[in-house]
């Protein structure tokens, strides 16, 4: 058994830091970015974090940043930090595969918005990261371009389907990393490869650019390997974007400058619901979580919220149903792969057939089933009801408390190739996530500690739609208490 | 074969037809995206991530195209509701996404009505919005679909606002379909949302044709008759299709549900495609889209901004010429609203040139310039007009001068007039020409001065001779019978 490695900070700079320096012309950019290229050329021949890199490109942006520097002009709040984008978001002229033979070699000829905020930030991407194919998966596994290997322990997976950019933040890649969680995607790598992952309210990011899986749950959202540093990168990524329908036209406002202000007097739920089922050292942590709240002036009770238990039935037809229809268009007629046929069905079938995985030809059959006539009131209709009683339910519980706290995932990171023939073991990872992709509710997973096997925990943070800001507060107060991940290593 | 005739025939069957008639709207850009809406360009120049349905890519709704499906649905005597759009799931090669945003079971126009010039009254169920697909040619020898070795998809077209207008099935003859259809494109061409080209498939009528016992209250099977490029094939394709299902049931059959080509040359309607075959298009709310919800004052101002439809246009020109034209002058006065010429009649009218005439003018000569009608100059034909009413042109020089007009795209009707020869003869000319042509035919004359009315046309014709045509023909015959008088009266 390969021993768990280092935490992220320890030593580390963060983004925060990295930005100052470059800014302040202490560092160049260049030299973060070459740093960064030489980090991913020593290890991650071993992780496979990321799919592609993009070193001259992001020599050429670092470049940029420095010019900017030097002409005493602001190059943003993220001058010279590189950032690892999962690999289901646009990048011009850069391929973008979703993890997916089907859209291998595939160059988008737009940036997503995000990629965008991001350059105008002075953010430096550095690579596309590895992903289960089009976000479906809980583990990296279900890849075309094979698994990624979590950092603190080579045998184990990473998470899903975010895993790449999860794995690239904790191996001291990148200080950044952004993903897309659709049913916990973002938290629940975050949680097994101990790094801050969030998922803001709906909308509250644009998608445009966001290669859809089921687009009414899907969010992009933050990886750092520190709650402040996920703070600056969420402030960056938000805000109203003309290009998404349904991006919230309210203005969103900064997080960084309340991220001090504490948990005094804030009512917090520790969510039963939240951590039954979980594994005994899990739900440990959680508790201490709540007690470090506690202690902080927090007023914290136990409080039940049994809808939460029917989300998973539910995400599993809604999403299936969104993304058997969004991944219609990979047909072979325009881009992406095309396998000959006949005619046009035959090409479109032979096409779909060589270029998509099991897990996604799984989700494609069983949404097509939801969404057909005669069985979409039993399955789609009827989900979309639970999913309305689950918002309803969030709703009464944000009536007496101002935060939710449980568990991200329901054991730490499990072995490589342990749940890849058996699809509903691996669906239950998301059980804690899935309720704020139905309500659209944000939620941040921080790293708290070790399990047993001294990997880590996410604890997990959930506040009403739009309050980031109280979210993040109470994050960094977990955070400050967490116990450091190599004491507890070396216990077990 | 049966031996009865076809009226025979149709006094036992009674056909049942719906149209469905999609219309693309004249907006300046796209549905979902800020590319050009334009016909004709090169293929695949307006075209972006959003129309090409890139991965990645979101569509966000064009106001303008809400704005003219309203004016529609107004025009339409529809309510205007709070509508939800969805996606239709199928696969083509044209359709960029393998869906199409369409809606569903919440349009934003619905329970209207049209009524046809001759009181009836069509009920509209529906007119919802939904995106065109791309262009499919099928590259290969023949040409035909199932002998093309490849096919080309021209993108120019994809995300193209529709509108789809969905009317009950309460037309019962070929007739009706197509008097509805040609009153809904003058509709939306008074609307301003649509050029209503049919050759330019910015309308496309499909047909649902059922045919029933005459006197049953109940629908017979339908039958969906696609590929109707005009009015004429409309009709054609309508009565085909009910003449075949009679034969078909009265051969011993049943009509089955299908979707049906119109061949054109053939004359013929031929199956595309059964009920069995027919896609599940597994329709489900839009996540990329948010709910439509005109407000109040928005519908408040499209109602308010609504021009003059085709009947208040047909009723304006019929009061003008004193509230009971004619058998012919009503169908000028279809035609001239038809091709939206009732503009140029009204300014011919205001400038003192007689109604009547006007009309007779512009419903068949200025008609008969195609294109060229639209772009009169409404200056220019009321002083056409004037010239004619005033004499100084003949009806057959006053045609020739218009004619000119529509060729050249304009100019002055008097100078052109004085171009072409058509100088006015003044009184004593015609006097002196007069007295030379009865001077040479003197027995006509006599028969003339009895009362033998036929000659007129025989002296008419000498005068337009000696004078080459310039002549105006309604002075010669009033000055014949002032003569006729005055011989007469001595």
């Amino acid at each position: 058994m390969t021993p768990p490695a280092s935490g992220p900070g320890l030593g580390a700079t963060t983004a925060l830091e990295t930005a100052a320096a470059v800014r302040a012309g202490e560092r160049s950019a260049r030299q973060v970015v070459e740093e960064a290229l030489a980090a991913v050329t020593a290890r991650d021949g071993e992780l496979n974090a990321f799919l592609s890199i993009g070193a001259d490109r992001a020599r050429a942006q670092a470049e940029a940043v420095d010019a900017a520097v030097a002409a005493g002009d602001d190059p943003g709040p993220l001058a010279g930090v590189p950032v690892a984008l999962k690999d289901n978001l646009c990048t011009r002229g850069w391929d973008t595969t979703c993890g997916s033979r089907i859209l291998e070699g595939w160059r988008p000829p737009y940036d997503a918005t995000v990629v965008v905020r991001l350059r105008d930030a002075g953010a430096v991407a550095l690579g596309k990261t590895n992903m289960d194919e089009f976000a479906m998966g809980s583990s990296t596994e279900n890849s075309a371009f094979g698994p990624t290997r979590n950092p603190r322990h080579g045998g184990k997976v990473p998470g899903g389907s975010s895993g790449g950019s999860a794995a690239a933040v904790a191996a001291g890649f990148t200080p950044l990393g952004l993903g897309s969680d659709t049913g916990g995607s973002i938290r629940q790598p975050a949680a097994l490869c101990g790094v801050v992952g969030m998922k803001p309210t709906y909308g509250r990011v644009s998608r445009y650019g966001l290669v859809a899986f089921a687009s009414s749950l899907d969010q992009i959202g933050p990886f750092a390997a520190t709650v402040e540093d996920a703070a600056v990168l969420f402030d960056v990524l938000a805000g109203h974007d003309p290009l998404d329908s349904t991006s919230l036209p309210t203005p969103a406002e900064p997080v960084l400058a309340r991220l001090h202000e504490g948990v005094a007097g804030v009512r917090v739920g520790l969510c039963r619901d939240l951590v039954d089922g979980c594994a005994p050292d899990v739900v440990a942590r959680v508790r201490e979580a709540a007690d470090a709240l506690a202690a902080a002036g927090a007023l914290v009770e136990e409080i039940s919220v049994p809808e939460f238990g029917f989300g998973l039935s539910a995400y599993y037809l809604i999403a299936p149903a969104e993304a058997s229809s969004n991944l219609a268009r990979y047909d072979g007629v325009r881009y992406g792969l095309r396998v000959e046929g006949e005619d046009a069905a035959a090409m479109n079938a032979a096409t779909r057939t060589a270029g998509f995985g099991p897990e996604v030809k799984r989700r494609i059959m069983l949404g097509t089933y939801a969404l057909s006539a005669g069985y979409y009131d039993a399955y789609y209709a009827q989900a979309q009801r639970v999913r309305t009683l689950v918002m309803q339910a969030f709703a009464r519980a944000y009536e007496s408390v101002d935060i939710l706290l449980g568990a991200t995932a329901p054991t730490t990171a499990f072995d490589i190739g342990a749940k890849v023939d058996d699809p509903m073991a691996m669906y239950v990872n998301d059980v804690c996530t899935i309720p704020s992709n139905l309500s659209g509710h944000p939620a941040v997973s921080v790293p708290f500690g070790a399990g047993d096997d001294g990997l880590p925990v996410g604890v997990q943070v959930l506040a009403p739609a739009l309050d980031e800001a109280l979210l993040f507060r109470v994050a960094r107060v977990v955070e400050a208490h967490a116990p450091a991940l190599a004491e507890r290593a070396a216990r077990s | 074969m049966t031996d009865r005739s076809d009226s025979e025939r149709d006094a036992e069957w009674e056909m049942v037809v719906g149209l469905e008639v999609h219309c693309e709207l004249a907006t300046a850009t796209k549905l979902f995206c800020g590319c050009r809406n334009a016909f004709g360009d090169e293929p695949n120049v307006n075209i972006c991530p959003v129309c090409l349905g890139l991965p990645g890519a979101l569509p966000v709704l064009n106001e303008q195209a809400v704005e003219l499906a309203m004016r529609i649905g107004a025009a339409l005597h529809c309510e205007i509701r709070p509508s939800v759009f969805a996606r239709k799931n199928y696969f083509y090669p044209d359709q960029a996404k393998d869906y199409q945003i369409s809606q569903y079971d919440l349009p934003l126009n619905a329970d209207g009505w049209l009524e046809l010039p001759d009181g009836t009254r069509i009920g509209v169920t529906r007119a919802h919005m939904e995106e065109d697909t791309g262009k499919l040619s099928h590259v290969g020898a023949s040409g035909r679909i199932n002998a093309a070795e490849h096919a080309l998809v021209d993108y120019n077209r994809s995300g193209v606002p529709l509108v789809e207008i969905v009317s009950e099935p309460d037309m019962r003859s070929a007739a009706q379909a197509r008097a509805y259809a040609s009153e809904l494109r003058g509709i939306l061409v008074a609307t301003g949302a649509s050029d209503g080209r049919m050759e330019e498939g910015s309308m496309r009528v499909d047909a649902n044709v059922s045919v029933r016992p005459a006197g049953s209250d109940r629908f017979g099977t339908r039958c969906e008759v696609k590929n109707l490029n005009s009015l004429r094939s409309l009709g054609r394709a309508i009565e085909f299709e009910a003449a075949r299902q009679i034969g078909v049931i009265e051969g011993g059959g049943t009509v089955e549900q299908q979707t049906r080509h119109w061949d054109e040359s053939a004359g013929r309607t031929e199956p595309l495609r059964s009920k069995e075959e027919a896609n599940d298009y597994r329709y489900f709310p839009e996540p990329d889209l948010v709910p439509l919800a005109p407000d109040p004052a928005w519908q408040e101002r499209v109602h308010a901004g609504l021009g003059p439809m085709p009947a208040d246009r047909r009723a304006a020109l019929s009061e003008a010429l004193g509230g009971s034209p004619s058998t012919a002058e009503t169908d000028q006065i279809r035609a001239v609203v038809d091709l939206g010429l009732d503009g140029l009649i009204a300014a011919a009218v205001d400038a003192g040139a007689p109604v009547a005439l006007a009309l007779a003018r512009a419903a068949n000569e200025v008609a008969a310039g195609g294109e060229a009608a639209l772009d009169l100059d409404p200056a220019a034909f009321s002083e056409l007009l004037a010239l004619e009413a005033g004499g100084r042109l003949s009806a057959t020089q006053s045609k020739a001068v218009l004619g000119a007009l529509l060729e050249r795209g304009g100019g002055d009707p008097a100078a052109l007039a004085a171009e072409m020869g058509f100088e006015a003869l003044g009184a004593d000319t015609l006097g002196a020409v007069l007295d030379q042509v009865i001077g040479e035919n003197a027995d006509a004359w006599a028969r003339f001065v009895d009362g033998d009315d036929k000659v007129q046309g025989f002296f008419t014709g000498q005068v337009m001779k000696a004078t080459s045509g310039k002549a105006n023909g309604r002075e010669v015959a009033a000055e014949l019978h002032r003569r006729r008088q005055a011989a007469s009266a001595t």
